[in-house]
């Protein structure tokens, strides 16, 4: 029973340290954001390896998901003959919803794992060290690149992302559901409004401070070689994973009534 | 001669041991100072601690009389230019070329042209014994290549003080010795402050104009390097001869018969 007791305790003890780690990288990120120098090259550098590299898997899981949505809800719509409305489904479920959380968990489970293994082994290489006896702040050099490369590019990788799952609803539903491309693309855009579209992208973020945080966090504080960067990998994208989740029902919730 | 570096009763604990315990250490200005004790025994610690990477739980490290701990971000990062650091592991950016390395702190903190950026790197890694391989990556090289270039690398700044975080350990002795005289004769024309953190009684021997002994987190004993040679202390008598039965593994089993007797 003490043990139980202990080993909860411990875990909260972690679990503080961690948020109070989190949250103190962060507010440090945004102060050193807006301190020059500017570097735009490391910046564009990051946003090629976050964003641009990040298009083939965003365009194949939006896809699939686009594909996914419009024959599960066809298998319902059938029995009431209410097939137009499939087009609608898929385009609210996927702007306010889907697209901006598989994206995420996609760009967590890609860039976030980079992350952390990269500033992981930098950290067990003493590289991390180097760079502050050079005089360079490491939240500075390490983290607001990738932090505003996420920021702007989660965004954009999102609204592409939302297009392409509505391609795939698309593919399905005239291919094999008999709607007209013109009424697809009618019944997509005629119950969407702006709020839809902002509010997912507004998570998106939400969704792109946490991975960039979380992941630089857990790598920065790597020790003890090899193993802990593996370590702080795993740990770095299972937290993005539940923070990303959980903020989003969060927002879900939030939204629901504003 | 004056004091550069001092270190006042400094303690510093990891995980609730105290890795330095109340170290006392003054290092004079141009003067090549080696601390020599046992691996793990907060040798790199206290470099750390002198360039500001750590802060002290008690005590005080003063560089020319000022709290290194107390500075603000901007005037420690002035001070951290006027030192070069050699990291154990060389701890080049993987990410960048030779010369990127080298060049880091004047393409950062100066507004050098790129020409005469070019210049001091090219003149840095000349000091160093490897002229021309700037576009070559940290991954390209052999570790006695990328000690070099780490050294290069922290003398591009023209730095006043130099910290070594052991810097032949892991080479072959020739390479190693390779290593001292670059120490020796970069300390010779540069005019440099070094402080050398090595546990190679051959090095150790070879650079310094005196030699600290660090044992349990404090300096046991100081002084020019045939005083330390001659020393009569038994803990440093063994660790400067190398044997392995003496008073500091003495200590050490007798922990670890206590700690076995605990769980019994």
């Amino acid at each position: 029973m003490r043990r139980i007791i202990e080993s909860a305790g411990r875990k909260l003890l972690d679990a503080i340290v961690f948020a109070g780690g989190v949250f103190s990288l962060f507010m440090q990120t945004l102060f050193w954001i807006a301190v020059p120098p500017f570097r735009r090259k490391q910046i564009t550098d990051q946003m090629v390896q976050i964003g641009v590299d990040s298009l083939p898997i965003a365009t194949l899981t939006s896809f699939f998901i686009g594909v996914v949505i419009a024959f599960q809800s066809a298998y319902q719509m059938r029995r009431v003959s209410a097939e137009m409305y499939i087009p609608s489904l898929v385009s609210i479920s996927i702007t306010r919803e889907i697209g901006p959380v598989i994206t995420a968990l996609v760009v967590a489970g890609r860039v976030g794992a980079a992350i952390a293994a990269e500033l992981g082994s930098m950290k067990v290489t003493e590289q991390i060290d180097a760079l502050e006896t050079l005089a360079a702040q490491p939240v500075k050099y390490l983290v607001t690149p990738r932090f505003l490369a996420l920021f702007t590019m989660l965004p954009v990788l999102t609204i592409y992302a939302d297009l392409i799952g509505i391609f795939g609803g698309f593919v399905v539903s005239v291919a094999k559901l008999g709607l007209t491309p013109a009424m697809y693309v009618k019944m997509t855009f005629l119950p969407l409004v702006l709020k839809d579209i902002f509010t997912g992208l507004f998570k998106t973020l939400v969704f792109a401070s946490i991975i960039c945080t979380v992941s630089c966090y857990e790598g920065m504080r790597v020790e003890g070689g090899a193993e802990g960067v593996g370590r702080a990998t795993t740990a770095a994208v299972v937290t993005s994973f539940i923070l990303i989740i959980a903020s989003d029902a969060l927002f879900t919730v939030l939204f629901y009534f504003i | 001669m004056s004091a550069m570096i001092q270190s006042l009763n400094v303690i510093k604990s990891f995980n609730g041991r105290n890795v330095l315990n109340g170290l006392s250490l003054e290092i004079q200005k141009g003067e090549t100072l080696v601390i020599i004790g046992r691996s793990g025994c907060g040798k790199s610690v206290f470099l750390k601690h002198t360039i500001g990477i750590l802060k002290p739980d008690q005590g005080q490290i003063l560089v020319d009389g000022i709290n290194v701990a107390g500075l603000s971000i901007k005037a420690l990062n002035q001070l951290r230019m006027r030192f070069g650091m050699l990291f154990q592991s060389a701890a080049l950016f993987d990410s960048m070329t030779v010369g990127e390395n080298v060049g880091f702190s004047l393409i950062e903190h100066t507004d050098f042209s790129e020409r005469a950026i070019r210049d001091r790197v090219a003149e840095s890694l000349e000091m160093v014994g490897l002229k021309g391989i700037e576009a070559l990556k940290p991954s390209e090289l052999s570790g006695g290549m990328k000690k070099r270039v780490a050294l290069a690398r922290a003398i591009c700044m023209r730095p006043e003080i130099l910290l070594y975080d052991e810097p032949t350990t892991g080479l072959d002795p020739i390479m190693a010795d390779a290593i001292n005289d670059l120490i020796v004769s970069l300390h010779d024309k540069l005019k440099i402050t070094s402080v050398v953190v090595t546990h190679d009684m051959v090095s150790a021997y070879k650079i310094a104009n005196r030699i600290a002994m660090m044992y349990q987190g404090k300096i046991i004993e100081q002084g020019e390097p045939d005083v330390i040679r001659n020393s009569t202390n038994p803990i440093v008598r063994q660790f400067i001869t190398g044997s392995a039965a003496g008073p500091i593994t003495d200590i050490q089993f007798k922990s670890l018969e206590q700690i076995e007797g605990e769980r019994a």
